[in-house]
């Protein structure tokens, strides 16, 4: 598959504050990419980039054939972009935003208005078309804007943290429409903290953190990575001290809530071990089961060590 | 091709500004009021003829209307995050700067075009004429220009900028002849030739009084160069503070 957007060598200094240090990554026409990271490692930093209203301090950027540095609005003219924190006009109704971003993309005034009522239904809210923003809700907001950033039949969507600080509803409803228009051949590009979003909607994903991309893959293979330390949960009937449970081959032992969590390599040796404690030490086992790795573990482990070198 | 396309966008900005930000109320009647009242205090108790007091006013009303809003614009959008929505469309910046500052010079006009009117009809004044139109047009976005290079500074509260606003306006006020003429104006005489209002307050005193400083083609020719020069003062100051401003 095509490369469409080819990140080169890409920096970012602020007075001297490195906010992006080199970064160089490719993303292929019609997947879902995702840049995950914690606050302050440098995401939006490097969308603004990727979407050229942020100059870099080194590196180059192409969406598709286009040098974003060189041809900004040509790049601009085939992406849809939903920033971090962005807002619609609140003082127009959702139509009024909907024709402005047609009009600010050239999109004849006729197909403008067909493509508007289109996304409004699909975004459900078409029966508000008329009602002036400031009256909706952060959910409806974020939809709208959503749909504005569809409103040019955008190639590729850039979306930074597209859910943060929305409601079940809305998150479900706005990860449903990002899947529909994965399918439709849009190519996605979004930027989030939440592990659970970047593992549900991603088909790579790169993991970043003080600047720099730390890994970057397939969230499964990513997982993999960590299989070599699974983990076992286990919940016993009486109380007992994390030390108890150390035996040959376990790494480390963490209690949550009522359960241990058991990590080791060798889970076979582990659960026998946990087994025979329990009949020697009549504490019987109340739940027992093996734990894969999550995108969380992952992260946590790259980001610890990218921290700790 | 490519320009006429983003002067079409500019012009939606323009009309997205003059619906969010102009056609209200409470605007247009401070438009008319501020320097109406600001220009009543100033003449109270000073004999002075009529078609001497209408220059200033018309130059004031102009200065204040096109230059009032336009610098609250762009902070007051990067703090409501529509302005990195905006930045993010295929337009360049100019194209968003036009878009603001064509809105201002319509609020302008239409606020002015009512001055002169009461003028012509209430007071018999005998205003209209080309020289003044054309001027009228030119300073409307020679000000507005430089309401946009106020707005340049990567602000985001727009009480910020509407110090600096005053800071600068008021006194340009005092020193362009909206007052005193400039011939009466001693050594403070040098100070107005480098405020635009200058060039406006010569020119509609010239079509009402038929004396000036400067020819009518002089006084525009002015104007104009100032506004080339204030809206890429203002180009260059925006694009250098865009990094600042998210």
């Amino acid at each position: 598959m095509e490369n469409i957007i080819e990140v080169k060598q890409l920096k970012k200094d602020f007075d001297g504050f490195e906010a992006v240090n080199n970064v160089t990554f490719n993303v292929k026409k019609g997947e879902v990419f995702g840049l995950l990271g914690p606050n302050g490692a440098g995401k939006t930093t490097t969308i603004r980039m990727l979407i050229g209203i942020l100059k870099p301090t080194q590196g180059e950027v192409f969406i598709r054939e286009y040098n974003v540095r060189k041809e900004p609005i040509k790049v601009k003219q085939i992406m849809g972009i939903v920033p971090e924190f962005a807002d619609a006009y609140t003082d127009l109704s959702a139509l009024r935003n909907l024709l402005l971003t047609g009009e600010l993309y050239g999109i004849e005034r006729k197909r403008s208005i067909e493509r508007a009522v289109s996304l409004l239904k699909k975004f459900e809210l078409y029966d508000k078309r008329n009602q002036k923003v400031k009256t909706f809700s952060k959910g409806m907001r974020q939809r709208l804007i959503l749909a504005m950033a569809l409103m040019n039949d955008a190639e590729i969507l850039f979306l930074d943290e597209p859910t943060s600080g929305l409601d079940v509803e809305s998150t479900r409803l706005i990860r449903q429409l990002i899947r529909q228009f994965n399918k439709d051949g849009v190519t996605i590009f979004l930027t989030t903290h939440n592990i659970e979003e970047a593992d549900l909607l991603c088909d790579r994903v790169a993991i970043m953190n003080q600047g720099k991309i730390i890994a970057i893959d397939r969230p499964e293979l990513l997982k993999s990575i960590m299989k070599k330390i699974s983990s076992i949960e286990v919940a016993f009937k009486k109380d007992l001290k994390e030390e108890d449970l150390y035996f040959k081959g376990v790494e480390k032992v963490n209690k949550m809530g009522d359960k241990f969590r058991v990590f080791g390599e060798k889970t076979l040796e582990i659960i026998l071990s946990l087994i025979k404690y329990s009949k020697k030490s009549e504490n019987e086992i109340i739940s027992l089961r093996m734990i894969e790795p999550s995108l969380e573990d992952i992260f946590v482990k790259l980001t610890n060590k990218n921290e700790n070198s | 091709m490519k320009i006429l396309e983003q002067l079409k966008r500019s012009f939606a900005i323009t009309k997205k500004d003059l619906s969010i930000y102009y056609l209200k109320g409470s605007v247009v009647i401070q438009g008319l009021l501020i320097p109406g009242f600001v220009f009543i205090s100033f003449i109270f108790r000073r004999e002075m003829p009529i078609d001497s007091i209408i220059p200033g006013l018309l130059g004031m009303a102009l200065f204040f209307t096109v230059s009032a809003i336009t610098p609250v614009i762009t902070p007051w959008e990067t703090r409501m995050r529509t302005f990195e929505r905006l930045v993010s469309s295929p337009i360049y910046l100019w194209t968003i700067i036009l878009g603001d500052i064509v809105a201002s010079v319509l609020f302008g006009l239409f606020v002015v075009s009512f001055i002169m009117l009461a003028g012509i009809l209430l007071l018999g004044v005998e205003i209209i004429s080309f020289p003044l139109i054309l001027g009228t047009i030119v300073a409307a976005f020679c000000f507005s220009s430089l309401g946009t290079l106020i707005s340049a500074p990567p602000a985001d509260k727009p009480s910020d900028i509407m110090l600096i606003a005053s800071l600068i306006k008021f006194p340009l006020i005092f020193i362009s002849g909206v007052f005193v003429p400039i011939t009466e104006m001693g050594k403070l005489k040098i100070l107005s030739f480098f405020s635009p209002l200058t060039y406006y307050t010569d020119l509609a005193r010239y079509s009402m009084q038929g004396v000036s400083l400067f020819s009518p083609f002089v006084n525009i020719l002015i104007l104009f160069v100032f506004t080339i020069l204030l809206f890429l003062f203002s180009l260059i100051w925006h694009h250098k503070s865009l990094d600042k401003r998210f």
